[in-house]
């Protein structure tokens, strides 16, 4: 490719902004204003929020899902969606916890786990590049399919319990670099690869035409089908080790986030950062933009007290002004949209 | 998934093997008087399960049980297992209902679903035992914990450790469940009556976590580092509450903060008792009741009353188990309620 980052769709410095042609606020800068602003008047307003303590927790309760979201973005740039990722995670690490209760090792037991999440990639890219289901549909089949095949085969109850012993695994989830809880430490490196990746890598700009035209990125010479695969392998990859560093934090596995609605809180924080559904804008600056959103905001509400239904009310109107600003910033490029597309 | 191809297949051998004998009187070495008829009432019979899951522990543990009486008594149990889906489970309990099995045990999701199949099922002259949580309508028997009992308990011991007198905080925070669940429900509502007796007891936080040990593990590391004189966290589940453990180990205050866990005694929590992740865990015995459903089992078929006519219940004691109280029996296994019931 001889065009720099810079032309491309969506590159990082276009990102959310729909190209050069607006030059108006970006969703990232709403957001991020929006958090700024949430963050100030819980930094006035609740006594002990801005202790260096609970900002480290605040970072620390939505890790996780900051991770995830990475996986789920970079999938959506590439103009699909992952709903089988919770199952991905649930299920492989479920799968090596049940491994570790048998006598593996963890080195073993995650290996294979690994390769269990990199056959699921390829089976959710194959069914999307090739057989062309869209990947709304093959993803949600799929997460079905996974869960009920591992539970059959691989996990034998709801929630698995990490046993005794395997200290360098539970440091993943309850270790410390220099007072940083490890997953916030490895969220980050994981926002600074796949920053690298999207932005460097000839396979992580071919994810950016992809999602912004998949027939012109065709025509001009980019393994679509191929491209599409490797998403959907990363974003399994990127599920399984989010279970990893889970069951890690707290020492169990709960198979049954499969069925929660965990996976739209992930949707929630790629696209509040401003990663547009209709897909080729945005990266991992986004994801995190959004993850301390709604880590501000979780935080917060939490100190504050708010009862359950109450904080589901805010969360769920916050996700739909998210998506109506993404709509009003991001419309539908009407050339190129096709049913089936998200 | 596994265990229940293999209790299907062990079903279908009973069915098989004791299939002429209900027909024919069961051959026993000596009659006492009871003894033939006790075996008569019980050979070839049909009973059905339909629990919430068959895939996590109280489920397991009742169901290994159950089958070593089938077995032994050459009854048939039929399982079947809806996963956690609601309508699934009405659709199996209407189902059952039309192949008239003897005894249908149902474990309920809530106080209302499952209430009118239930009296569908007795007019019907199906006999109805109602598992761990009670529905609105009675049935022939409640086998289970009284939820309210359970927190009570907890909360009593919260307030004689960070309560008046303890010298502490009184700083308390609650780690509820789902809070339209009716479990967690009926036990925050003992948790704030007796919490809120105590004057030396403040509730700083009231908080659900949707029975999700990540969800509680977050909120409570928010709970903890904005109060750092919290005395004790108080939860409702054990599998939620592995999450607020661990919370409180991160912020290296395990022992000092008291966390007060329930659940079902499996040896997962025991563990935790032991490391100290939960200062004390009230259990109700899943082996127990398993040995509780046996005997209704058989005193529902030996009786000749109608089904409805004579309800009663068994609430399942309590145990309290902390450090000093905790054996390695204290729990139960699944393959110990195989191998004792």
């Amino acid at each position: 490719m001889s065009a720099s980052p810079e032309t491309l769709p969506g590159g990082p410095h276009s990102a959310g902004s729909g190209g050069p042609r607006r030059k108006k606020l970006t969703q990232e800068q709403i957001v991020l204003g929006i958090a700024a602003v949430l963050f100030v008047v819980f930094a006035l307003v609740l006594p002990g929020f801005l202790s260096a303590d609970n900002l480290v927790s605040l970072l620390q309760g939505v890790a996780l899902l900051g991770m995830l979201g990475l996986g789920m973005g970079l999938v959506i740039i590439g103009r699909g969606i992952d709903l089988a990722m919770v199952a991905t995670m649930a299920m492989s690490t479920g799968w090596v916890v049940e491994r570790l209760n048998g006598g593996s090792g963890f080195g073993e037991a995650a290996l294979y786990a690994g390769l269990f999440a990199v056959a699921i990639g390829v089976v959710l890219g194959f069914l999307i590049a090739y057989v062309e289901i869209p990947p709304i549909f093959a993803t949600l089949a799929m997460a079905t399919v996974i869960y009920g095949f591992a539970r059959y085969t691989m996990v034998s109850l709801d929630v698995v319990y990490v046993p005794a012993g395997h200290e360098g695994f539970r440091w993943l989830g309850s270790g410390r670099v220099f007072g940083i809880p490890a997953p916030v430490v490895l969220f980050a490196a994981m926002a600074f690869v796949v920053h690298l990746f999207l932005r460097y890598t000839k396979a992580g700009r071919y994810i950016y035409m992809i999602g912004d035209n998949p027939q012109t990125a065709r025509t001009t010479g980019v393994p679509v089908p191929q491209v599409i695969v490797m998403q959907y392998v990363i974003s399994s990859l990127i599920g399984f080790a989010t279970g990893i560093v889970t069951a890690a934090a707290v020492g169990s596995m709960n198979t049954r986030l499969v069925t929660s609605t965990m996976v739209y809180d992930v949707i929630l924080v790629a696209v509040l950062g401003g990663i547009g559904l209709a897909g080729g804008k945005g990266g991992a600056r986004n994801v995190i933009v959004g993850t301390l959103l709604i880590g501000t905001m979780l935080n917060g509400m939490t100190i504050m007290n708010f009862d359950y239904t109450t904080q589901n009310i805010v969360k769920s109107l916050v996700l739909l002004a998210a998506i109506v600003i993404d709509t009003l910033i991001n419309p539908r490029d009407e050339q190129t949209a096709q049913q089936g597309d998200i | 998934m596994r265990t229940l191809t293999k209790f299907a297949a062990a079903a279908l051998l009973a069915a098989v093997t004791v299939g002429p004998a209900a027909q024919a009187e069961v051959a026993i070495g000596y009659d006492d008087g009871m003894s033939a008829s006790y075996a008569n009432a019980l050979a070839g019979k049909k009973v059905a399960f339909v629990p919430l899951a068959m895939s996590f522990d109280i489920a397991e543990g009742w169901v290994a049980g159950m089958q070593k009486q089938a077995d032994s008594m050459g009854y048939d149990l039929i399982i079947r297992d809806p996963n956690w889906n609601t309508s699934a489970g009405a659709q199996a309990i209407t189902q059952l209902i039309a192949e008239k099995p003897d005894i249908i045990i149902i474990h309920n999701p809530d106080l209302q679903t499952y209430g009118r199949l239930i009296r569908k099922a007795t007019e019907s002259g199906i006999k109805v035992i109602q598992v761990n949580l009670k529905s609105n309508v009675n049935s022939d028997v409640y086998i289970g914990a009284d939820w309210y009992k359970i927190a009570e308990k907890q909360a009593q011991i919260m307030v004689s450790k960070c309560g008046s007198g303890s010298g502490k905080s009184g700083k308390v925070a609650i780690i509820q469940g789902i809070p339209t669940n009716a479990t967690s429900a009926i036990g925050v509502q003992a948790f704030e009556k007796v919490l809120g007796e105590d004057s030396g007891i403040e509730i700083v936080a009231n908080q659900a976590a949707d029975f999700d040990p990540t969800k509680a593990h977050t909120i409570a590391l928010t709970i903890l580092k904005q109060n750092p004189d919290l005395c004790g966290m108080i939860g409702i589940w054990d599998a939620e509450d592995v999450g607020v453990a661990a919370a409180i180990r991160d912020v290296g205050k395990t022992g000092e903060v008291v966390m007060i866990s329930q659940g079902a005694g499996a040896q997962s929590a025991c563990d935790k008792v032991i490391a100290g992740d939960f200062t004390t865990y009230v259990a109700y015995d899943v082996a127990q009741q398993a040995r509780d459903i046996n005997n209704a089992i058989a005193t529902l078929l030996q009786s000749p009353a109608e089904a409805g006519a004579q309800p009663f219940a068994l609430y399942s004691p309590l145990k309290v188990i902390d450090k000093d109280s905790v054996h390695p029996d204290t729990c139960w296994t699944t393959d110990r309620v195989k191998r004792d019931n």
